[in-house]
C-alpha cells in the first residue's frame, strides 16, 4: 500500500453510483441475525450511543437528568454499558461535565453557530473554544453548506482546519448535515473535504433537517472514511445522527459498518450514534430478552 | 369483439384474507397461512397464521392511535360507529355469503348480520352518554368540588368469540372502541372470512388507523403474548377455558392488567349488549377541584 499525504483537488468532481449504493445498502437490512449477537449488538449499539438534547429550552435541570440517565440506563438491567456521551450546546458543557463527573462518559458539544453555521469565522472559533475551556471532549461542528453549494471548498477546508486548530485536545466531528448536501456526489465530496482538513469524525446531520442520518448517505461516508485509510493510513470515525430510534435500524448500521470498514472500527472509539429516543428502545429490546416479555414505555426513564 | 368477451367464461378474482394492523393489510410477518374450511371440510380461503411479532406490530400501531382516539369528542366517536352501522349495511349481501359458507343458513346470517349493525347503532349511541350515568359528583367535607369521571383504559387485546364469526366479534369490539380505547382482536380460527371483511368495513368507516387491529390465527398460539405484553391495558377472552383462563390471569398480573372474561355471555341475547361492556374497559378517575366555599354552606353567590 502506497501511503500519501497529498491533498486531491476538491474541484475535480466525484461520482457515486446512486442506483448502486442505495441497492447496496438495502441489502444490509436482510441478514439474519441470530439472538446472541442480537443481544451483544444491542450492548454494542448502547455503548455508542452519543444522547443528545439540542433544545432551545434545554436547561440546567434537563441536561442534569440526561446525564443521570446516561449512567443509569436502567437500574433493572445490572451490568448494561453506558453510553458514549453526552451530547449538549456549548453552555451547558460545564454542567455536564460536573454532572457526569468521573463516569467515563464523554460530553460532547455542538460548536460554529449550530445548527445552520451562518456566522462569521471568528465567532466559530470563539463559540469552539468557550465549549473546550469548559470541559468538552468532543466538538460537533458545522460546515457552511452554502459556501460548500457555491464551490468555495477552500473556504470550508480552511474553516475546518481552523476549528481543529481551537479544538486542540478535544476530539473534532465535522456536521455535513447531508440532507441540504442533496446529492451522493456532494456528500461525497464534503466527506473528503472534511477529513483531508482535520475531522477526526464525519458526522451525518444536525438532526434538525429532513432527511437526517440515512443508510446509503451513511454507507457513501463509510466508503469515503474506507478510501482514506487506503489513502493515507489514518482512520476517521464515523458518526450517522438523527432519524435512527429504532434498534433494529441500529443493528442494521453495524452490520454495513463492519462490512464496510471491519472490526477496527466496531467500537465507540470510531463509530457514534447521534440520538435520543434510541436509547430506550434497545433497552426495551434488551429487557424484552431478558424477560421474554414485550415491553411497554411506561417502564423506562423519559429522556 | 364485445360480445365474445361477454360469452367467454372467466375466472372468479378471488380475494386474499389478510390481516389488519394500522389502517393497513399486510400479509403475517411470519408469512404462514392455514386453510380455513367449514364443517364439511369444503375449502373456505387461505388466511394469514398470524404470529407474535404480528401481535406486536398491532400493539404498537393500537398504543399510537390510542392519543388521537381517546382525545376525540364522543360524539364524534358516535359517530364514526354509527359510520361503521352505515358501511356493514351497505355490504349486507357480502357478509351472508361467507357466513352462508361457514356453516351458517340463509336466514340465520340475514338475522346475524341485522343484529350486527343494530349493536354498532346501539353503542355508537351510548358513546357520549355512558359517562354520565357512570360518573358521579362526590360529596367532601373541605372546600373542594369533587367528581369521578370514566376514562379510557388503553389498548384492549381480545380474542374474539372462537364459535362466532362476526356477532362475537362485532359485540367484543364495539364496547371498546366506544369507550374510546384502542385494541387488538384475534378473530375466530374456524371462522376468519367476516372478521377480515369487517376490518375493510372499518377501513371504509373514518374509523383511524390502528383503533382497531384484527389478526388471524391460532389461540393457543397468541394467547400468551395477549396476556403478558407489558404495553398491553387489558385482555379480553370469551371461551370457558379454565386452564387458559388462569393462565390469563397469572401473566396478566405481571403488568396488572385488567382481565375480562366473557364465557357465559350470550351475544345473540338482549343480555349481549349492555353499557356495562363499555364500563369494563374504564377507569374512574376523581379530581379534587380547589372552590371557595361548599356549596350551599352560603346562600346566593
Amino acid at each position: 500500500m502506497i501511503l500519501t499525504k497529498t491533498i486531491p483537488d476538491f474541484a475535480t468532481p466525484v461520482h457515486v453510483d446512486q442506483v448502486g449504493i442505495e441497492e447496496r445498502a438495502s441489502r444490509f437490512t436482510k441478514r439474519s441475525i441470530k439472538n446472541e449477537t442480537k443481544i451483544n449488538g444491542l450492548m454494542l449499539a448502547l455503548n455508542m450511543i452519543d444522547l443528545t438534547t439540542l433544545e432551545g429550552k434545554d436547561t440546567e435541570g434537563k441536561v442534569k437528568q440526561l446525564c443521570y440517565k446516561a449512567q443509569h440506563l436502567h437500574d433493572a438491567y445490572p451490568g448494561l454499558p453506558t453510553v458514549a456521551a453526552i451530547c449538549v450546546y456549548p453552555s451547558m458543557v460545564k454542567t455536564a461535565k460536573t454532572a457526569l463527573g468521573n463516569s467515563g462518559i464523554k460530553v460532547a458539544s455542538v460548536a460554529t453557530a449550530f445548527p445552520s453555521g451562518q456566522a462569521p469565522r471568528d465567532i466559530k472559533i470563539r463559540d469552539t473554544k468557550f465549549a473546550v475551556q469548559n470541559g468538552a471532549d468532543e466538538v460537533d461542528m458545522v460546515i457552511s453548506r452554502g459556501k460548500f453549494l457555491e464551490g468555495e471548498y477552500n473556504f470550508v477546508f480552511d474553516e475546518i482546519a481552523a476549528i481543529k486548530e481551537a479544538c486542540g485536545e478535544a476530539r473534532l466531528k465535522v456536521i455535513l448535515e447531508t440532507g441540504e448536501l442533496v446529492t451522493y456526489d456532494k456528500v461525497r465530496k464534503a466527506s473528503d473535504i472534511a477529513m483531508y482538513a482535520g475531522a477526526d469524525f464525519i458526522k451525518t446531520s444536525t438532526g434538525k433537517i429532513s432527511p437526517a442520518a440515512t443508510m446509503p448517505v451513511t454507507l457513501v461516508m463509510l466508503e469515503a472514511i474506507r478510501d482514506f485509510y487506503y489513502k493515507t493510513g489514518k482512520k476517521i470515525a464515523m458518526k450517522p445522527a438523527g432519524g435512527i430510534s429504532k434498534s433494529k435500524l441500529a443493528l442494521h448500521y453495524l452490520v454495513m459498518l463492519n462490512e464496510t470498514l471491519g472490526e477496527g472500527w466496531m467500537n465507540n472509539e470510531w463509530f457514534r450514534f447521534g440520538a435520543s429516543s434510541l436509547a430506550n428502545d434497545i433497552l426495551m429490546q434488551l429487557m424484552k430478552q431478558k424477560t421474554g416479555v414485550y415491553q411497554s414505555a411506561n417502564y423506562f426513564t423519559i429522556d | 369483439m364485445a360480445k365474445a368477451l361477454v360469452e367467454k367464461k372467466r375466472l372468479e378474482v378471488l380475494k386474499t384474507y389478510k390481516i389488519y394492523i394500522g389502517g393497513q393489510f399486510p400479509r403475517t410477518e411470519s408469512g404462514r397461512y392455514y386453510m380455513a374450511t367449514n364443517s364439511k371440510g369444503e375449502y373456505l380461503a387461505n388466511v394469514c397464521l398470524g404470529s407474535r411479532k404480528d401481535f406486536r406490530d398491532a400493539v404498537v400501531a393500537a398504543r399510537n392511535a390510542f392519543g388521537g382516539w381517546s382525545g376525540r369528542a364522543a360524539f364524534n366517536r358516535g359517530q364514526i360507529l354509527y359510520r361503521i352501522a352505515e358501511m356493514l349495511e351497505g355490504r349486507k349481501a357480502q357478509f351472508i355469503d361467507e357466513l352462508t359458507r361457514q356453516d351458517s343458513n340463509k336466514v340465520q346470517a340475514e338475522k346475524e348480520v341485522n343484529l350486527c349493525i343494530d349493536r354498532l347503532i346501539y353503542y355508537s349511541g351510548w358513546c357520549d352518554k355512558f359517562q354520565q350515568l357512570y360518573s358521579s359528583v362526590n360529596p367532601v367535607a373541605s372546600s373542594h368540588f369533587n367528581f369521578s369521571v370514566p376514562e379510557p383504559t388503553g389498548v384492549v387485546a381480545a380474542i374474539a368469540p372462537q364459535n362466532d364469526s362476526l356477532l362475537g366479534l362485532v359485540s367484543v369490539i364495539a364496547p371498546i372502541i366506544a369507550g374510546g380505547n384502542t385494541g387488538i382482536v384475534l378473530a375466530s380460527a374456524t371462522k376468519p372470512l367476516c372478521a377480515v371483511t369487517f376490518a375493510e368495513v372499518l377501513n371504509s368507516s373514518d374509523l383511524p388507523g390502528g383503533v382497531v387491529n384484527i389478526l388471524t390465527g391460532k389461540v393457543a398460539e397468541l394467547v400468551t403474548f395477549f396476556a403478558d405484553h407489558m404495553d398491553v391495558n387489558a385482555t379480553v377472552f370469551c371461551e370457558a377455558d379454565a386452564a387458559t383462563q388462569k393462565m390469563i390471569k397469572e401473566k396478566s398480573a405481571l403488568n396488572v392488567k385488567r382481565v375480562v372474561l366473557y364465557d357465559k355471555v350470550k351475544w345473540a341475547d338482549e343480555t349481549g349488549q349492555s353499557p356495562y361492556f363499555i364500563m369494563d374497559f374504564q377507569e374512574i378517575k376523581t379530581t379534587w377541584h380547589p372552590i371557595e366555599n361548599i356549596g350551599g354552606a352560603k346562600a346566593g353567590y
